[in-house]
């Protein structure tokens, strides 16, 4: 049960990204991804909350699996970042490149650790 | 992924309706497949390397979606439909950054730096190289299409 609810939870995680992607894509007209920027950073703070609440036992697993696993799963993505990223490279703007994978990188990555430390001070 | 633009040629509007029905149907299925594979699928000591294969495979399969898309014509009707569904929606849900990203921490705080280092990199320069790689396939498959006809 908490499978499917995960799963429907991916999908409305999904739907989100794509109406985040396209508001981003109409109102920020550049010539690089930032929507796919901005929802994997998002996302990893997000997981990153979640995953310190739910040490915390403030969260239950359950809902850890439903909002970390399903929602916030569906909502980041990696293929998408990893074909941008060739693109960016066969582009030959290896700087933008270099930005959206290894910066990204390092960017969701500390997202995460600061939605992680944020969970578990908020759980006290 | 592009927009779906308001006809009136206006500033772009929210995705139509259908359109999110699309991702979110394709979404669920990903999100679905990859619960499943991680279930299946034991960490090997603390690494997740179902998360590793799932961005993996997933960073292929998009590229070659893409790419094919992108040689059988313009981004409308049936190509679109299956662009959102398929690649948005499924490839989309199926992979995730936000584990990548977790894993990562928790990997440095677990384990050490370097096996941490090693998942983060590995996962992104495997991931590029299969997009790559399906860009490559896709494109090469439309080439040898286009020659017989």
């Amino acid at each position: 049960m908490i499978l499917v609810l995960a799963a429907l939870a991916g999908g409305f995680g999904a739907a989100a990204r794509f109406v985040l992607d396209s508001l981003l894509r109409a109102r920020i007209p550049v010539r690089y991804p930032v929507g796919t920027a901005v929802i994997n950073a998002s996302g990893s703070l997000l997981l990153g909350l979640v995953t310190g609440l739910a040490a915390a036992s403030l969260l239950s697993p359950e809902l850890q699996v439903v909002l970390g696993t399903g929602l916030l799963g569906g909502y980041t993505t990696f293929s998408t970042a990893s074909v941008e990223t060739v693109r960016l490279v066969r582009e030959g703007r290896a700087g933008a490149a270099l930005a959206h994978s290894v910066g990204m990188l390092v960017t969701c990555t500390a997202f995460a650790a600061l939605g992680l430390a944020a969970g578990m001070t908020l759980a006290g | 992924m592009r927009a779906t633009r308001a006809a009136s040629g206006g500033p772009p509007a929210l995705p139509a309706w259908r359109s999110v029905v699309l991702v979110l149907v394709g979404g669920t299925v990903g999100t679905a497949l990859r619960e499943a594979i991680t279930l299946v699928v034991p960490r090997v000591g603390d690494v997740p390397v179902a998360t590793v294969g799932i961005n993996i495979v997933g960073a292929f399969l998009l590229g070659v979606l893409l790419e094919r898309l992108t040689h059988s014509g313009p981004d409308v009707g049936a190509r679109q439909d299956l662009r959102l569904l398929v690649g948005v929606g499924a490839l989309g849900g199926f992979t995730t950054y936000s584990a990548l990203a977790l894993d990562t921490v928790l990997l440095g705080s677990r384990d050490s730096a370097a096996v941490a280092l090693l998942y983060a990199l590995g996962t992104l320069l495997a991931g590029a190289v299969a997009s790559w790689a399906g860009i490559a396939v896709a494109a090469r498959t439309a080439r040898r299409e286009a020659g017989r006809t």
